[in-house]
């Protein structure tokens, strides 16, 4: 007998396919026509606006914008960070996972309580400013990192891969007289290459796009990390604001300049995501489930 | 007697567990150091908002004013208008926002050529790891008057431009869009992870009695991702203040902040930009409190309808 697909089934296929199409190119043309729109030379723009790829390829725009050592002060300053952010992000959160992830750790619960709780409640704002301040973080690249120095949740995630390693790993490298930290960096690690990779990408895409940060501690515009001078580029410059500051000392950025700048700062993230993608799905599948 | 040498023996094994474990305890030292210190210590700082704090004074030299601060903010018309606006934006997140993702996984998962499917998880993703600088500057971009791609498409098709960005009854249109557009596909992860663990069978079952595949979706794969469904709805819920400072002050401006002002831009704007250290910390803490009395019990409620809850 064959299997027999109906009429309506297929209706079905039909229908959903492309609504998932169209679903997928609404949610990806606005980043074609900021790239496509970034190499357009600016008589193109003003002649059409609604472009996606450009008849006449200009890097005109890129030239201007490297041209000034703004953007790429505020690019070097987003890549310290980010690289930086990443390894101490990830050199704290696998220590402490990996020591909560032990069962045999008096005091266990408490920890991760404790840890779990600051997810439901925080201080809040102005506390947290104020604890950055006393510490002396404040105008420092610093400030992006210390405080962020831990994301519970990644923490958690990570945890929760520790734990599910088969108990035998540990137990025979104990045998053969491991130490914690031996055990930690020669067993437990390597074993969880995705899962480390995973929680590093969220980690630097956390960091490349750090904004809310870098406006509360950071007042000098010269340690401006990438997002926050695009911002100014793009909507400060559009003139609505919402400081009521003005900015009429610097001519307003061509279009394809600001095209180009959203590029640059989106460019690191598109760079890695491919990569990683196949980890982050099964990563972050994990840390939802078990979490 | 007894209970204390339970104790006694109770505070030995702990002793003797620590040695075993010093060096696992020296790993998690420097991670619980910083929870205390960027976690807990501005948790203490809280009680700025019971005083009238001066910076130059310092907690301890500041003069307490019991709750003045709060009254001020449950006296104020500002109050009233933020309060509002988050919880409008609160509730278009819940009821547009929250069943997109389920939708699309449902959708997903009815696709068969795997490559497809990859392919559209592909691009839905990527949004999501872009900031919300990126994505509201593409939104300017795109939305600006003159040459904007999207005005130039209503002027071609000959109706009037709009100003989206400066108009009060854009805002909250654009603000959803935009968490979609950043958050939907992201979303789908957690429930097609759910839907992978549905049994085969049931749906061979549901073919037999001649249900088509929109009702083996409503009667099969929706009941059986239920609990995720509803755990994911308690962290919504309990994310009911945090609707992204981020986000929502890169989209203020004069023009819409009668919409706009949320507690979190507002705490921004008085404490930081207007020294009202005390004041905007009342404002923080009312809304941290309500987030925390929300979670608790959002988590009773799905206790009640026998599901797991998260915690």
């Amino acid at each position: 007998m064959r299997n027999r697909i109906s009429v309506g089934s297929k209706i079905f296929d039909v229908i959903n396919y492309v609504l998932l199409g169209l679903l997928a190119l609404v949610m990806i043309i606005p980043f074609i026509h900021v790239v496509g729109s970034s190499f357009a030379t600016s008589a193109e723009i003003a002649e059409t606006s609604f472009l996606l790829f450009p008849t006449e390829f200009s890097l005109n725009a890129y030239k201007y914008i490297f041209s000034t050592d703004t953007i790429l002060r505020a690019l070097l300053i987003s890549v310290t960070v980010t690289v930086g952010g990443t390894l101490w992000s990830m050199f704290l959160s696998t220590l402490t996972a990996y020591g909560l992830s032990r069962k045999d750790l008096v005091g266990r619960r408490f920890f991760n309580f404790l840890i779990v709780f600051t997810i439901l409640f925080n201080g809040g704002m102005i506390p947290t400013f104020l604890v950055v301040e006393q510490t002396g973080l404040l105008n420092s690249l610093w400030a992006l990192i210390i405080p962020v120095s831990i994301n519970a949740f990644n923490m958690i995630i990570l945890r929760s891969f520790f734990m599910n390693l088969p108990a035998g790993l540990e137990e025979s490298a104990k045998i053969d007289g491991a130490s914690d930290f031996g055990i930690l960096f020669r067993i437990v690690i390597p074993c969880s290459l995705p899962a480390i990779a995973t929680i590093s990408l969220f980690y630097a895409v956390t960091y490349w796009n750090t904004y809310m940060h870098a406006i509360l501690y950071i007042s000098d515009s010269a340690k401006w990390p990438v997002q926050v001078l695009l911002r100014q580029i793009v909507v400060l410059a559009s003139g609505i604001n919402y400081d009521g500051a003005t900015y009429t000392d610097v001519p307003p950025p061509e279009v394809t300049v600001k095209m180009a700048t959203i590029v640059v700062a989106t460019v690191p993230v598109l760079l890695v995501y491919p990569f990683l993608q196949k980890y982050f799905a099964k990563g972050a599948l994990l840390g939802s489930v078990k979490g | 007697m007894e209970s204390a040498s339970i104790k006694k023996s109770r505070r030995h094994e702990i002793l003797k567990n620590i040695k075993k474990n010093k060096l696992i305890y020296l790993m998690i030292l420097p991670g619980i150091l910083y929870f205390f210190i960027y976690k807990y210590l501005p948790m203490t700082g809280l009680v700025i908002s019971f005083q009238d704090y001066k910076p130059y004074l310092g907690i301890s030299g500041s003069e307490w004013v019991g709750f003045e601060h709060f009254e001020r903010l449950f006296t104020s018309p500002d109050f009233w208008m933020i309060f509002r606006n988050t919880l409008i934006l609160f509730a278009l997140q819940i009821i547009i926002f929250f069943p997109i993702p389920i939708i699309i996984s449902l959708m997903l998962n009815e696709v068969r050529h795997s490559l497809y499917k990859r392919g559209i998880q592909t691009l839905i993703y990527i949004p999501h790891f872009m900031s919300w600088v990126v994505i509201v500057s593409i939104s300017y971009v795109m939305l600006t008057l003159d040459g904007g791609i999207i005005n130039s498409l209503i002027e071609y098709f000959g109706f009037e431009k709009i100003n989206f960005l400066m108009n009060e009854e854009w805002f909250r249109p654009m603000y959803i869009l935009q968490v979609i557009w950043r958050e939907a596909g992201w979303g789908t992860i957690i429930f097609l992870a759910a839907i992978t663990g549905v049994d085969p069978q049931l749906y061979e079952a549901a073919k037999m009695d001649g249900a088509n595949r929109l009702r083996q979706m409503w009667h099969i794969t929706l009941p059986a991702i239920r609990s995720v469904i509803i755990i994911m709805l308690i962290l919504k819920i309990g994310d009911v203040l945090e609707l992204g400072f981020e986000h929502v002050y890169l989209l203020l401006n004069a023009s819409n902040r009668e919409v706009g002002e949320i507690f979190d831009t507002y705490v921004y704007t008085a404490g930081l930009q207007q020294g009202q250290f005390s004041y905007s910390t009342a404002v923080g803490f009312f809304k941290g409190v309500v987030g925390l009395i929300l979670v608790i019990f959002a988590n009773r409620l799905a206790k009640r309808f026998g599901e797991e809850g998260i915690y």
